[in-house]
């Protein structure tokens, strides 16, 4: 049986990784990258949470409704990405900058 | 089994860092599908096997999808591929490693117990007892998730949308 502390240490490490991509990155779709990585992280825990108590399975089908709720925030993050990029001919997130005083 | 997990957990973190360190966008999508199919086999060692299945589905082939058609839409009309500059390596990396540092020793100081092996029942697989569950005692999210998916759906593409400046609204 896999202790639970080397799927705590993993998706420590996948969290991490995928903050340094949304501060790192300069384009607004690497950014959606990052956040997806943290959210699978997220559910990697979940999952290993789940594994301590095998008799039920709240673990689990949470994990399936941050999935779906992942899906849905790439879609709408996504379309409002190309709306920008279609007003501002850009995806850098740092260059749109109209609500930005001076 | 444990060589196994390694295995997919030495895959998941090595895409991950990949993504961090490519210089092409598109290059970054396809290690996070990787990525996305490491951690799927994560679920599958650990007994979850219709997070498993749902994780390859949803993620490595929808939302991977979506994402690269997010790349292609806003390329350069050029057709150079993009290349995605970085900024604040210092802060990114001085976050990233407190944050991995504080996790890890919350972590590996706490006692979590042992994962337990699920009695294996001959009569119900762990994916009916996930079928039974949803539509019993998890009926209303579920219905809520539908809900979800279809506000998401009209949304994006009202969102999305180009509209002419010359028809109604």
């Amino acid at each position: 049986m896999i202790p639970i502390e080397n799927y705590l240490v993993l998706s420590a490490t996948l969290f991490s990784i995928g903050l340094m991509i949304v501060v790192i990155k300069r384009n607004a779709i690497a950014v959606l990258l990052g956040l997806e990585l943290m959210l699978n992280a997220a559910n990697i825990n979940l999952v290993a949470f789940n594994l301590a108590h095998p008799e039920r399975l709240d673990g689990q089908m949470f994990a399936v409704f941050v999935i779906i709720v992942a899906a849905c925030e790439a879609a709408v993050g996504l379309a409002i990405i190309l709306q920008a990029y279609r007003v501002f001919h850009t995806a850098v997130p740092d260059s749109i900058s109209t609500l930005k005083e001076s | 089994m444990i060589y196994a997990f390694y295995i997919f957990a030495f895959i998941a973190i090595a895409s991950a860092a990949g993504i961090l360190f490519a210089r092409r966008l598109f290059h970054a999508a396809l290690m996070l599908l990787v990525c996305f199919l490491g951690v799927a086999g994560i679920y599958a060692v650990s007994f979850a096997e219709w997070v498993a299945v749902t994780q390859i589905l949803v993620y490595a082939g929808g939302v991977v999808v979506i994402i690269i058609f997010g790349i292609m839409l806003t390329a350069r009309i050029t057709g150079r591929p993009t290349a995605v500059a970085n900024s604040r390596w210092f802060s990114g990396t001085l976050l990233g490693l407190g944050a991995m540092g504080f996790l890890i020793t919350l972590f590996v100081r706490g006692s979590f117990g042992n994962g337990v092996m699920p009695a294996s029942d001959a009569k119900f697989t762990m994916v009916n007892r996930f079928g039974i569950e949803l539509m019993t005692d998890y009926m209303l999210p579920f219905e809520g998730a539908g809900l979800l998916l279809l506000i998401t759906l009209v949304g994006a593409a009202v969102i999305a949308a180009t509209r002419n400046k010359n028809s109604i609204s």
